[in-house]
């Protein structure tokens, strides 16, 4: 073999702490490197020109470069070879960015680190075989996770393009939070105004077929080509005959369940329709509170109903499809405030949370629109606004910003001014963040034109006299404690990762971050990708995000998917397992271990049980080469013989000092 | 208004408060929960958050010379509230402790006080209240604080005429021994 080994110096990224020619003229002395040179910028365009001439004047049959890291241009390096005429596979990478200059400040210890790094990559090229991926049809549908704006924008904008939708919510309707919002910043326009027609399209669009009160069960299979179960949830009504006339709910005995859809400010008969724009717009029974269900008499429900679509005894049900790409778009949940001893927790019912006041602004809320009080219903003259409820703080584990609460409380303070003239409203803040198009001129406007005191300070206590909550905090800016006496405080809450990210993140393979938000594949280049190939996100499922970011990523998710299905086929990776049947006892040991059931056992001619590797289901992970007690099963590309290498390479073995001494 | 030179940071300063106080100083964003529930903010010069700052900036002169620390209660509500986990209150008491070794007590009486209720500790194992206003009445001169408490108290029971010293007392003393072995003057 004829390796060539090219030393990235990465501008001084890697040669600022690394002497990259040393470490060329190391390598030039490795066991089959007919070439070794050190390179400005091994990925650039010349930089990737020279490899490819030297491997044509040299007569290279392998390549090793010694850069970055592999998630970052193994790609790039595969496709030089390629084109240079030899196999993909008989490349290699040393990583001395990410591993050696950037972490370590010592040039001589550096030099050195690299040198053996770069011997394990050439140890390893020594061993590879030629590989050649296989060609798989891949299908032509999309799921998309949560039917909040983000998963409806990616929805319409996929079916859009000509592939069928899959739109799975676990709510009853689609909508998510900007459903339950009242107006929206900076422009102050009618939430449900704008989100209603675009659920209006989903329910009507002919690719998208929407299944709410519904969970993803499982999901398996690979890119092109996932298999997914999606749990419906028993709604005790036959979907298919309700009209959504609502006479159900005028009848329903059983009301005095909080209203989720109010975020508890009222009430909700058992059986419900949420909202009166809800898609799909159909009745559903919460079994938890449904007398009949609870106790087994009432019915009032069935009778009353003029189709007769009522069924107590509905069960969940499993649908599985079959999609190519799905997108996740789960969203986010609120931080429970009641965490903080100092806001009362939940002792005083005139402190609630932001949401819940966009309900009382709302035409459709409880209220009609009007403001009031929940303790006593009279109209708040004071109001105060306290941001940063479960942002920023370390003490309860949310040091992040969430990003969205400076401007919605600078909208519910000009709201309130605009519902009750004569009301005047205070903000206690930290800092205020509004660095988006026209959001800085926002929040000004609520202090200049509507009056909003913003104050630069917590608070740190609320506290009840009369009929009135104290809340004290201080102005760090004037350097003192402020009091003010209000009518109602609103708790500006932060976000935080939807419950049951975690687990779906499991299923899906996508692995959330420290707080349950899901990891992008790059924090800038691939910011809707993650490394599960073909999954995608969408909103604020990946970070608090605005609804104008949630909707950009849902279109930018839906553009990735229409570029997946755009291919009618994709080449499976043939880094795989590989059995040896003549090794192979048919223990069947790897068919139990494997994750993704890639492996089956099958009979030889001579009716002996062997392992079979399912290449296209195969993830490539290698938990069967290291359960089989035979070594007969192999991961190509990664085999024991490869590794060993690497180790020797590494710590060459000593026995010729055990011999001496 | 004083003009503060950022430049003139003193450095050693910080890095000494936050050595004896074991907080990492820089992670105070100002947002002014501790002074927001300070029940001591009306007879400060300085408010807590703003100690916070100004120990940031290094001013060590203005620190160790304001009124605040002297009287900070050690009620701990700072502490309890900081959102970024910092022990405010030991802050305070570090600061409290350096201006008395730099020689500085802003509060005249708050300290002979102090000095008064050790100097009874030390004496019997614990307060006896009686000599220790006898104490801090004679260093500071200030014969009517609080006389018109005291038939109240008597009355109560809760002033003996005779020290009742603690059993181990001999322990306690040695623990004064042993602070003053280690070099810290008072």
């Amino acid at each position: 073999m004829r390796i060539g080994v090219f030393i990235c110096h990465c501008g001084s990224n890697i040669a600022g702490t690394v002497d990259v020619v040393a470490v060329a003229q190391a390598a030039a002395k490795f066991p089959e490197v007919a070439y070794a040179t050190d390179t400005m910028y091994a990925c650039s365009e010349p930089g990737q020109e020279a490899i490819v001439q030297a491997v044509k004047e040299h007569q290279l049959d392998g390549v090793v470069v010694a850069s970055c890291t592999p998630r970052m241009h193994e790609p790039t390096f595969r496709r030089t070879v390629e084109r240079a005429g030899i196999n993909r596979y008989f490349f290699e990478m040393a990583n001395i960015r990410e591993h050696v200059s950037w972490i370590g400040k010592n040039a001589e210890r550096n030099t050195v680190k690299a040198i053996e790094l770069v011997r394990m990559a050439v140890e390893k090229l020594r061993r590879n075989r030629p590989l050649i991926p296989k060609r798989f049809d891949v299908v032509k549908r999309v799921l998309v996770i949560g039917g909040g704006v983000a998963g409806i924008q990616a929805a319409l904008d996929c079916a859009d393009g000509g592939q069928e939708v899959v739109l799975v919510e676990r709510e009853q309707s689609i909508g998510g939070k900007m459903a339950k919002l009242d107006k929206t910043f900076p422009t102050i326009d009618c939430s449900s105004c704008v989100l209603g027609p675009k659920m209006v399209d989903v329910g009507q669009h002919p690719k998208i077929t929407l299944h709410t009160l519904a969970e993803i069960e499982s999901v398996s299979g690979y890119v092109g080509n996932f298999q997914v179960t999606i749990r419906k949830k028993a709604r005790f009504v036959d979907w298919s005959k309700c009209t959504g006339c609502g006479l159900c709910m005028e009848k329903c005995p059983s009301r005095k369940a909080p209203d989720p859809f109010n975020e508890g400010l009222c009430t909700a008969p058992s059986i419900n329709i949420p909202f009166p724009q809800a898609i799909p717009k159909k009745a559903a029974i919460n079994p938890d509170t449904c007398i009949m269900k609870q106790k087994g008499k009432c019915g009032l429900c069935a009778k009353i109903c003029p189709v007769k679509c009522i069924d107590f005894d509905q069960q969940d049900e499993l649908v599985t499809v079959d999609v190519g790409a799905i997108v996740v778009a789960t969203g986010y949940d609120l931080f429970d405030w009641h965490k903080y001893p100092q806001y009362g927790q939940g002792r005083y019912p005139d402190v609630i949370t932001s949401l819940q006041y966009e309900r009382l602004l709302s035409a459709s809320g409880p209220t009609g629109g009007h403001i009031k009080r929940p303790s006593d219903g009279k109209e708040p003259k004071t109001v105060v606004f306290i941001q940063c409820v479960g942002s920023r703080d370390r003490s309860v584990d949310r040091p992040y910003c969430s990003g969205f609460c400076c401007m919605y409380t600078a909208k519910q303070a000009i709201l309130t001014k605009d519902h009750i003239p004569d009301s005047q409203s205070y903000v206690f803040y930290m800092d205020i963040r509004s660095p988006g198009k026209g959001y800085d001129e926002f929040t000004r406007r609520a202090m200049e034109e509507y009056g909003a005191q913003y104050v630069r300070g917590r608070v740190s206590m609320i506290y009840p006299k009369g009929d009135q909550l104290v809340v004290r905090g201080a102005d760090t800016l004037a350097g003192t404690q402020v009091e003010v006496a209000a009518d109602l405080v609103v708790l500006a809450v932060g976000a935080e990762a939807a419950r049951g990210a975690v687990t779906l993140g499991e299923k899906l393979r996508v692995v959330p971050d420290q707080y349950g938000f899901f990891v992008e594949s790059h924090p800038k280049l691939k910011p809707v990708e993650t490394n599960t190939a073909g999954v995608f996100l969408a909103g604020a499922c990946q970070g608090p995000k605005d609804i104008p970011a949630s909707v950009g990523q849902g279109s930018a998710a839906a553009a990735k998917v229409l570029a997946l299905l755009s291919k009618d086929q994709l080449e499976s990776d043939p880094q795989v397992s590989r059995v040896t049947p003549a090794r192979c006892v048919g223990c069947g040991k790897c068919v139990q271990t494997c994750p993704f059931g890639a492996i089956k056992l099958v009979e030889d001619r001579f009716g002996n049980p062997k392992a079979e590797v399912v290449e296209t289901v195969c993830q490539g992970c290698g938990i069967c080469t290291v359960t089989c007690p035979q070594g007969a099963i192999q991961l190509e590309h990664f085999t024991d013989n490869q590794i060993l290498a690497e180790v020797n390479a590494l710590c060459p073995p000593r026995i010729r000092v055990n011999y001496a001494s | 208004m004083r003009i503060v030179d950022l430049a003139t940071a003193d450095q050693d300063f910080i890095a000494e408060v936050e050595a004896r106080s074991h907080q990492n100083l820089r992670t105070c964003y100002q947002c002014g929960n501790c002074t927001a529930g300070c029940p001591y903010t009306f007879v400060y010069d300085h408010s807590v958050s703003q100690v916070m700052r100004l120990i940031q900036l290094g001013q060590r002169e203005v620190v160790l010379q304001c009124k605040s620390i002297w009287l900070c209660a050690s009620c701990q509500s700072c502490t309890t509230r900081c959102p970024n986990r910092i022990d405010v209150a030991k802050v305070m008491d570090v600061c409290r402790h350096m201006a008395r070794e730099q020689g500085y007590a802003t509060e005249r009486e708050v300290k002979l006080f102090t000095d008064a209720f050790l100097r009874s500790v030390e004496r019997h194992g614990r307060a006896f209240e009686l000599g220790l206003m006898a104490d801090y009445v004679l260093h500071s001169g200030r014969v009517f604080t609080d006389v018109d408490l005291a038939p109240k108290a008597l009355a109560r029971r809760k002033l003996a005429f005779r020290p009742h010293a603690i059993v181990g007392r001999d322990q306690i003393e040695r623990i004064f021994q042993r602070f003053r072995k280690g070099g810290a003057h008072v």
